[in-house]
């Protein structure tokens, strides 16, 4: 007969205002093999989890059940209680009534939610008479980690890592790390130049001995597991040899093709041998493949003729690069949700209304107008500038329905940027709500309202039209109740902040979650914000939703803090959650060996004393069984 | 599995049936989404009792026989969307066995109202709460489930 005892948590009133705990432990008293209940009011408390202790040693019990919050809470916190009482961890068993019994039914009366959880718990009572004690399984942990997405997130991730002592793998599917950040002009609240503060990062990035760059490249498959990942990158061809191209920049002078730069957003051209900015990281050029007539055609060659080291190869093919690592983190960032969708506003129909991240490069001192404001259709400076805010976003009809978070603050930032560049321009912003939460993000955007004179209109723009050169957009002020059209030269657009295309493919390749909107899954919202259901992998800034520079640093600096405690420890203990063959059963029909998605079966032979073979059975690798149960399903011996 | 489930003590408001429903979800979207509806305080109906399984893949067909055959009127299986599975494919496996065994469940004489099959992800507490108010309206309005009752003690006859 099994001792098991039974602790029912009251949560303070969380659990107790809508089931009677006492009334709960009092019924799993009359189950046999029951022989301890008690309800108390927090029982993961210290005094809580003595409590328990203190039961299973004085009723020598070989189960407990706490009935409290849900496992994913407390779990991990009774089992250690349990280990450190004596009782083996995996004889603990959680029972769920409070995600999902007293906060999900609203009676005072606690009729159903004591019938409920009294169900539960005999429920729980039935599982663990079947548990069997288990240990935990130890594995090797390999001390090197692949940070994918080279933005700033990314950026600092790896430079954690690599201050922490650890090989880091940073992978960057442009020709140069950097991401939006490196597009940025000034960066708020400080008003501070974003690519003084980014470059030097990337060149620690870069000279940094424990880092490997592998730009232009993508991650194609990932196998394996928490310490033991296998990675398969793909790196793209560059038609250029790393090795030995000192970056002169001689190639791309000389190119005689030009197309439209995707750095710079369509506002200006680059060749088609190129970097993408003049700072890139590293500094080495490459060949866009399908505007190149050389390797198209087989004409021109200008670049591979001036090449001084002649490193320029086009025969040069997209190499496959297996890596093996410990831990991953993903920082693949946001775009921009494509303006083409507001036709209203007249993207894409008129060329001088454009995005933010357009007016970031046109204020940037590095950008197609060397810093000045001048329109795209003429090079006009313009006179009067509309910034429209939430395009896009809190907009569940055309949009999306979130808040993109960094747009009130960009956009104060830019009213900041013109007025400080075009003296008596005047900036216009048409807004739903002002969101300026965060250090002196607030006094910032008053300080653009009323030292450097935006005029903010509360309302929203309904119509964007050309008339005698000029853009005429109209709109609702309705603080004051009135109609409003502007006559302006430029108009900017705060679209939303959206997932990175192709964001959903590469999380089925890493088998983590992602949202509706296709942002990332952090494993808690508030208690373990860069972790994943995946064990081992990690996320960081704005690949999880839209987030500002100091949190995306923050994120990447905790991703890095995880991934090196990961790596503190030779061995680390795994949950020992995995299937078992009986042996006597199985007859080698494999089918489980076809349903493993993680190929931890194998074919093991079983032989008699003299060696021959008497039966072939199934074998379950420890290491890599992940405990899914598939194969547990699909046989029918 | 084997909790038998005790109809008597379910609360009976003026006569009225409350179903049983068991639902068998997944340990990392479909249980992680009913958990949100807990934490945002949402309500639904108290009828379900979840069994927590690490993936639908994992999921026998026979659970659902024995369910019903312990006394549940109503059966659900949810697990993690296609594509999103956290151990990427045990879903598929799970709609595949699903397919199969949906057309014996209808010859082993179960109304097919009385069996529900959802993709209910991590962030979608509003899915699952509409979900199982939906299945327990339904199965309420079939009544219990009689086919099966009394098949266990006439078996050890």
């Amino acid at each position: 007969m099994p001792r098991i005892g039974v602790f029912v948590c009251q949560c303070g009133n969380n659990i107790a205002a809508t089931v009677d705990t006492k009334k709960v432990a009092e019924e799993m008293a009359r189950i046999p093999g029951v022989v301890y209940t008690c309800d108390y009011k927090f029982m993961c408390s210290s005094p809580g989890q003595e409590t328990l202790k203190q039961a299973i040693k004085e009723n020598n019990l070989d189960g407990i059940i706490v009935s409290a919050c849900s496992p994913h809470m407390h779990e991990k916190t009774f089992r250690k209680a349990s280990e450190a009482a004596g009782l083996n961890p995996y004889q603990c068993e959680i029972t769920n009534i409070r995600e999902q019994c007293s906060w999900v039914h609203h009676d005072n009366t606690k009729a159903t939610g004591t019938v409920k959880s009294i169900d539960l718990t005999r429920m729980t009572i039935q599982r663990l008479k079947k548990n069997q004690p288990l240990k935990k399984i130890k594995i090797p942990v390999k001390k090197k980690a692949l940070v994918i997405g080279g933005g700033i997130a990314g950026i600092q991730a790896a430079l954690d890592i690599a201050e922490g002592g650890r090989e880091v793998i940073l992978v960057e599917k442009e020709p140069s790390i950097g991401g939006n950040m490196a597009r940025l002009s000034e960066t708020f609240p400080t008003m501070d130049c974003s690519q003084c503060i980014l470059t030097p990062k990337m060149v620690e990035a870069e000279l940094n001995e424990n880092i490997t760059l592998y730009t232009y490249s993508e991650v194609e498959k990932v196998d394996g597991y928490i310490g033991n990942f296998t990675v398969t990158v793909r790196r793209k061809s560059k038609y250029v040899d790393e090795e030995r191209c000192t970056g002169c920049g001689e190639c791309t002078e000389k190119c005689p093709f030009k197309v439209e730069s995707a750095f710079e957003l369509g506002l200006n051209k680059r060749k088609v041998i190129y970097t993408p900015f003049p700072q890139s990281v590293p500094n080495i050029p490459v060949i866009d493949a399908p505007n190149c007539p050389k390797i198209q055609k087989d004409k021109c060659g200008a670049c591979a003729i001036v090449c001084g080291p002649k490193c320029i190869d086009f025969k040069m093919e997209d190499k496959l690069e297996t890596v093996e690592v410990g831990a991953i983190v993903v920082a693949t960032g946001y775009q921009l949700m494509p303006n083409e969708r507001f036709g209203e506003y007249g993207y894409g129909r008129i060329k001088d209304v454009i995005s933010g991240l357009q007016f970031e490069r046109l204020a940037s001192s590095s950008g197609p107008t060397g810093g000045e404001i001048r329109r795209p259709s003429d090079g006009k400076v313009p006179e009067s500038v509309v910034f429209i805010q939430c395009v896009g976003s809190r907009d569940e009809k055309k949009g999306v329905s979130y808040c993109s978070k960094i747009c009130c603050m960009y956009t104060a930032k830019h009213t900041k940027l013109y007025s400080h560049k075009v003296h008596g321009g005047q900036a216009y912003v048409f807004y739903m709500d002002i969101r300026s939460g965060g250090k002196r993000y607030e006094e910032f955007v008053r300080g653009a309202i009323e030292h450097d004179g935006a005029m903010y209109l509360r309302g929203r723009v309904s119509r964007v039209y050309e008339k005698n050169g000029k853009i005429i957009v109209q709109g609702a002020d309705t603080l004051s109740g009135s109609q409003v059209e502007i006559e302006a030269d430029m108009v900017v657009l705060a679209t939303a902040v959206v997932s990175r295309e192709g964001a959903d493919s590469l999380a089925q390749r890493l088998g983590i979650g992602y949202d509706k909107h296709k942002f990332y899954n952090e494993y808690h919202p508030k208690l373990k914000p860069v972790e994943t259901v995946t064990a081992g992998i990690y996320l960081a800034g704005s690949c999880m939703g839209p987030m500002d520079i100091p949190d995306s640093v923050a994120q990447g600096s905790a991703a890095a803090s995880k991934v090196l405690a990961l790596f503190s420890a030779d061995e680390m203990a795994r949950e020992p959650i995995t299937s078992v063959v009986n042996k006597v059963t199985c007859n080698a029909c494999w089918d489980c060996l076809t349903a493993c998605p993680y190929t931890a079966i194998e074919r093991d032979a079983i032989k008699d004393r003299k060696g021959n073979i008497v039966k072939w059975v199934a074998r379950v690798n420890d290491g890599v069984c992940q405990g899914c149960g598939v194969c547990v399903a699909v046989k029918i011996h | 599995m084997s909790a038998h489930i005790d109809k008597d003590e379910m609360p009976v408001a003026s006569g009225s049936f409350e179903p049983k429903i068991m639902a068998f979800v997944c340990n990392w979207c479909t249980y992680a989404g009913a958990d949100l509806a807990g934490t945002s305080r949402m309500e639904y109906r108290p009828n379900v009792r979840i069994i927590k399984l690490p993936c639908t893949g994992r999921i026998d067909p026979l659970f659902i026989l024995k369910a019903f055959e312990n006394g549940a009127d109503g059966v659900l299986v949810s697990g993690c969307h296609p594509g999103d599975c956290h151990y990427t494919t045990g879903n598929y496996h799970a709609r595949r066995r699903w397919i199969g065994f949906k057309s014996l469940m209808e010859f082993a004489g179960i109304d097919m109202r009385r069996l529900h099959f959802s993709w209910v992800s991590a962030s979608e507490a509003i899915k699952w709460v509409d979900l199982i108010n939906k299945v327990t309206d339904e199965v309420k309005a079939l009544g219990p489930f009689m086919e099966y009752k009394g098949l266990k003690e006439n078996e050890l006859e």
